[in-house]
């Protein structure tokens, strides 16, 4: 089963096409189509994953042209496990998005999928520039999914996220012309074979690539200086967009460890950027907890969460050992799917409370208080990182993983401030109700998209022991960039 | 000729962030254009530079590398792609926010 590699890029580009010829705004039609090719995506991405789990890694060279020339997938554990994680995200985003936020806008399927298509194809590329490319493909789409929908808010905070992107896409291909420039290759594992042999003035210009396309992920990362673009593209979004739009961070967060734990690993250039990066995410870590306190809206809230779970995963990352990478990939987990609920949950919670909406003010109660504070709560716990749910085991085994100080203290005190953030915005929303709102009916197949995405937490919880083994095993294999190289490049070797 | 171009890129680059910074949607347009003109021409150069070769080898002396210019032209289709996309959203800002300030202020206010 070679092929498989391709087939999470392949599915959502077909997806994609059919549902652009689809011209006739048949819905049902749409969204089977839409829904088929997300739920496909789960057992390609479990058996690439088994395939993965092996130790083996995957090479499959596009077109047959040789490694270090052509363009390659790679399948490695750290990828594998990305897209297993894109494919359980996108699915219950997109049941409740079927269920109307849909209609809001032309052709969310279509861009739903080609979201997905640039997702996978970043996390499977073996070469840097078609890591560009994907970039591109994904974030055209979040362009069109980000304003989907009306509305001055949207569309004020679309046009700071378009810009920013825009120029961050700029900095990229100086970086990458930069990196071609010096060493003749774009190829990642080459470039890693490449970029140690190199001197003087060579070497410069190749850091100066590294450190500019450190800019670049950090942006995409939402990491501190550049996350301010964050809370208004993701509060105003459309809420399965902005569910789906919280693996987005994390695919900066993969492109870090990608490049730096790879391409950047050897010779001079070894852990190149690692000090600023650590200061950075504790400095992002320490404000988001700021965000959260000052936020006004619920959706507002989940995104500053978001932007903390960045602080603390891109800590992990910049320690930059494999037990913290380990740990790193277990909260990763964690802090995607819940993030994704929250934000969903922010959305029911907003129906039925009129023109106050998510606002954290006491107004008419949401409909199936019941329902939704009980899962609310739960999200809370997760989040917060308090025993027994996902975010107590990720955060012990980082604080173990990381034994810094200033990190306990940050990760602890932002975990606080993010409890004292989110039992205010509970109380308001739920015990200070006036009276009851409009709908009165919970729509079923949306509390069950999200209770499926914070039930992931419970699950993280109970096998936490075989899921954070496996996080180890893929921080193992991540740690030792000569296995992927001599991969990549004995595949080509082999082709001749 | 190494200077002319490095000047050219400069020049771009320079006008392009100054336009960006600005408070109007059409002068940050304007700057992300030429912002990647001067990007497109800078992936272009890390070929080397040369002249009267070609990208095929045996065809001249020294054959060019080919590469940079099929980034290139990634790299400009992407970009014009992505130009357009901003005019319409530019414009669509302009008719929800009756305002064509980045932040969607009153016209009374320039930066």
């Amino acid at each position: 089963m070679e092929h498989l590699i391709i087939a999470p890029i392949l599915i959502p580009a077909f997806a994609g096409m059919l549902l652009l010829l689809e011209v006739r705004e048949r819905q049902r039609l749409r969204r089977l189509t839409g829904l088929l090719a997300t739920l496909a995506l789960i057992p390609v991405a479990l058996g690439l994953w088994q395939q993965a789990a092996s130790g083996d890694i995957g090479v499959y060279q596009l077109g047959d042209w040789r490694a270090p020339f052509g363009i390659v997938l790679v399948l490695d554990r750290l990828s594998a496990l990305m897209v297993l994680l894109t494919a359980v995200l996108a699915l219950p985003a997109l049941i409740y998005g079927s269920r109307g936020d849909d209609r809001r806008g032309a052709n969310f399927h279509a861009l739903f999928q080609l979201q997905l298509m640039g997702i996978n194809g970043a996390f499977l590329t073996g070469d840097l520039f078609n890591l560009f490319v994907f970039f591109e493909v994904l974030l055209i789409a979040s362009y069109g999914l980000a304003l989907h929908g009306r509305g001055p808010a949207r569309v004020k905070g679309g046009i700071h996220y378009v810009v920013l992107n825009l120029i961050g896409s700029a900095l990229f291909l100086v970086a990458l012309g930069l990196a071609y420039g010096t060493t003749g290759t774009l190829n990642m594992a080459d470039f890693a074979v490449k970029v140690s042999e190199l001197e003087g003035n060579s070497l410069d210009l190749a850091r100066l690539s590294g450190l500019l396309m450190w800019v670049v992920f950090g942006l995409k990362a939402a990491l501190f200086p550049l996350y301010f673009w964050l809370p208004a593209t993701y509060a105003n979004a459309t809420a399965p967009v902005a569910a789906l739009f919280a693996i987005m961070t994390k695919v900066g967060i993969y492109a870090i460890a990608r490049v730096y734990g790879l391409a950047f690993s050897g010779g001079a250039l070894a852990g190149l950027g690692r000090d600023p990066l650590w200061i950075l995410a504790l400095i992002t870590l320490g404000l988001a907890a700021v965000g959260v306190l000052g936020a006004r809206r619920l959706g507002e809230l989940v995104a500053y969460l978001l932007v903390m779970s960045v602080g603390t995963l891109v800590a992990g990352l910049a320690w930059s050992s494999p037990a913290a990478f380990g740990a790193m990939l277990y909260y990763l987990i964690h802090s995607t799917l819940v993030c994704g609920g929250l934000f969903l949950l922010a959305d029911l919670v907003s129906r039925g409370r009129g023109e106050l909406a998510d606002r954290l003010e006491a107004g008419p109660s949401p409909v199936g208080r019941g329902v939704l504070g009980a899962l609310f709560f739960a999200g809370a716990i997760a989040v917060v990182g308090l025993p027994p749910l996902s975010g107590f085991i990720g955060k012990v085994a980082l604080m173990q993983a990381v034994p810094a100080p200033v990190y306990w203290l940050l990760l602890l005190g932002g975990g606080l401030i993010a409890l004292i953030g989110l039992s205010r915005a509970g109380s308001t929303l739920f015990w200070r109700a006036t009276g009851d709102g409009e709908e009165r009916s919970l729509d079923g197949p949306r509390l069950a998209a999200t209770v499926a995405l914070l039930a992931t937490t419970p699950a993280l919880a109970i096998w936490g022991e075989p899921v954070l083994e496996a996080c180890l095993a893929v921080a193992g294999q991540w740690a030792q960039p000569g296995l992927y190289i001599d991969a990549v490049l004995g595949a080509g070797e082999s082709a001749l | 000729m190494e200077v002319m171009l490095a000047l050219i890129i400069a020049t771009l680059i320079g006008c392009g962030v100054y336009l960006t910074l600005r408070a109007r949607t059409f002068p940050v347009i304007l700057g992300i254009t030429l912002l990647s003109y001067g990007v497109n021409l800078f992936v272009f150069v890390s070929g080397r530079l040369s002249l009267n070769q070609v990208p095929v080898v045996g065809m001249s002396e020294n054959a060019s590398d080919p590469l940079p210019q099929a980034l290139v032209l990634t790299a400009i289709v992407i970009g014009f792609a992505m130009t357009a996309f901003l005019v319409v959203l530019a414009l669509r800002g302009q008719g929800e926010m009756k305002s064509d300030h980045v932040d969607g202020g009153s016209d009374g206010e320039d930066g």
